[in-house]
Formats: C-alpha cells, structure tokens, sequence
C-alpha cells in the first residue's frame, strides 16, 4: 500500500502588489538621494503623450535637465520623434509584450540613463487607462492625459487611473466644441473620484494651457529636490 | 488586461514561499480576489494555466480563486453598501461621500502542497 500522501496549507495573506510597491518605494528613495524627479505618465492610445512632451521639453530644457522613457509593447517611434524634436536624451524600452511597467522594469530603464545629468526624467507609460494604474513604478508623481475626444466620462469607467494621478492633463482641448465634452462636468467626475487631483486643460498642438504644466512640473522638480 | 504580468507575481511569492518550507511541488494556490479588482478570473486561470506548466514546481498545480464582495461605506449616514450595485453613490442618503470598504483585493490567501 501506497503511504497516503500527506496534504499540507501554507497560508500567504499576501497582496500580489506587495513585492512591487516595496521596489517602488525602494526606487523612490534612491531617487531623492540622487536628486531626480521622475514622472509617470499615462494616458490611453493617441490622448497626445509624446506631442504634449515635446511640447513641454522645448519650454523647460533651458531651465532644468530633461530625459524622457518611452514604453511601448513594440518600435522605437516616439523615443526617436522626442530625440529629434527636442534634442534631449530619449530611451525606449519595450515591455516584451506587457501591457504596463512595474518598478523593477522602471529601475531597468533607469539604469540606461544618465541620471547624474537629469533633474526630471519622465516615464511615458503604456497607452492604456486600466493596467498601468495597478502598478507603481517608483515615480514621484502620477500624471495622466485624458483627451477631449475620449469623452468627459471616464473618470466614471477607469475610477483606478484617476484616482492614482496627482495630475489630470485634459489635452485638445481646441476641438472642445466638436465633441460632446463638458469640461466643468469632467473636472467634477474627476473630484469624485479624487478630490486631491490637480487638473490643467491645456492644448498641444497649439500649446494653450502648456505654460501651466512646465510650471507645475518646475514647482515639483524643486521642492523634491530642496525638500 | 494585466492578468498575465499578475501571474508572474504570483509564481514569484509561491516559488519563494515554497522554497523556504523546503517544498518540491505546489499542488495549488488559492487567490482571494475582489470583485472590483481589475483582475478577470477566468483570464487569470488562462493564464496561470500556461504560466505555471512552463515551472516544474508548479506543473498541474490548480489556481484556485475565492471571490471578494465589494462593500462601499458611506461617510455621511455611516452605512454599507454593494459597490457593483450602487456604485460611488450612496443608496441609503445619496451621498458621494463613500469609499470602497473591500473588494480590490488581489492576495495570495494560501498555498497547498
């Protein structure tokens, strides 16, 4: 006769975003010890990240050092538009199929810039409004773009993103009256479901409201850095 | 949408957990998950699936998934609520002054071997 195989529980209780949020917060340490910002920014598919970057990095490379990572599942094309519209260090990482970044993958990207020659370096994550928000990378801040052609409803269908970000961009706003967009009725949503988000509607193409962002960008910069 | 980067959490923690109790097969781990988690249970089995027969600690071993209910409490009238039902705003007074009790859990509750 066989001996009855013994059956044994190992209880965990663990959360499965534990051991990324410790990397997180490890990253966020070594950060402030260097001296470095770094900037997590989400949005969906074509919300206007890398014109909305571009954008930004022309009015503050003269004023701080700027680096930009782009994450993408696959090519290299926003890293090289950053590069040759700004003239600043541009990396691209590839998620191997990810649908987001965690810390540790953020930490691998970070290893291939000059970190000693940034003040900010911002994170351009995967387009998309629901993974990224599950994972902390280890950045300062969150920051998202939402823009008006994606309707002033989803701060109500991706609750998570909006309530992670510390920075609402509510991009084209140029194009407002074509779509059924009500910005005081989005800021709202917005509230709900973070009532400590800071929103600036801005335009990138045209670059309206842009100002606003370099400032608050600038503010943060400096107080991570004195603080 | 993230189901499958979730699995490669999980294999980490259970692989270490395993190892530290000196353990050579893991015969399955039980998931405690919210119901307004953003994971999708039957794509975390999916995945899990193809995830763990790649591990030879963790061939056959079944993923299985305790359901969290989602409970909202109101600030205002100090009460529960369903959160799939009633969403941010309170059924009992109205109110938008809620935040969600449980139900975003994704925990690994236990392993058996």
């Amino acid at each position: 006769m066989q001996p009855m195989e013994k059956v044994k529980v190992i209880e965990i209780k663990k959360s499965v975003f534990a051991e990324n949020d410790k990397d997180a917060d490890n990253l966020r340490k070594e950060l402030r010890t260097k001296g470095v910002y770094l900037l997590n920014l989400m949005s969906s598919p074509g919300s206007g990240k890398t014109t909305t970057l571009i954008q930004t990095i022309n009015r503050l490379k003269d004023k701080i050092r700027v680096a930009v990572m782009e994450a993408d599942i696959d090519s290299d094309v926003d890293a090289v538009k950053i590069k040759e519209a700004t003239g600043i260090p541009s990396i691209q990482l590839h998620t191997g199929g990810m649908c987001h970044l965690d810390a540790e993958m953020t930490r691998q990207g970070l290893d291939n810039v000059a970190l000693e020659d940034a003040d900010l370096v911002v994170l351009e994550n995967v387009g998309n409004l629901v993974c990224p928000a599950e994972f902390d990378t280890g950045a300062v801040r969150n920051a998202m773009i939402l823009s008006v052609p994606e309707g002033d409803d989803k701060p109500l269908k991706y609750p998570l993103m909006f309530s992670v970000c510390d920075l609402v961009l509510i991009n084209k706003i140029d194009v407002m009256p074509y779509f059924d967009f009500d910005l005081e009725r989005c800021k709202s949503y917005i509230r709900q479901r973070n009532p400590k988000a800071q929103v600036i509607p801005i335009c990138a193409k045209t670059g309206e409201g842009v100002d606003a962002f370099v400032q608050w960008l600038l503010n943060e910069v400096n107080s991570w850095k004195t603080n | 949408m993230h189901e499958l980067g979730v699995v490669f959490y999980i294999i980490k923690d259970v692989k270490a957990v395993a190892e530290e109790n000196h353990v050579d097969h893991v015969s399955s781990v039980v998931m405690d998950i919210g119901e307004v988690s953003t994971v999708v249970p039957h794509l975390l089995t999916d995945c899990w699936r193809w995830a763990a027969d790649k591990e030879e600690m963790l061939k056959g071993c079944e993923l299985k998934i305790n359901t969290i209910p989602a409970v909202t409490y109101c600030d205002n009238c100090k009460k529960e609520y369903e959160t799939v039902k009633f969403g941010k705003t309170c059924p009992h007074c109205n109110s938008n002054n809620t935040w969600l009790l449980r139900g975003n859990e994704v925990e690994i509750n236990s392993i058996v071997v």
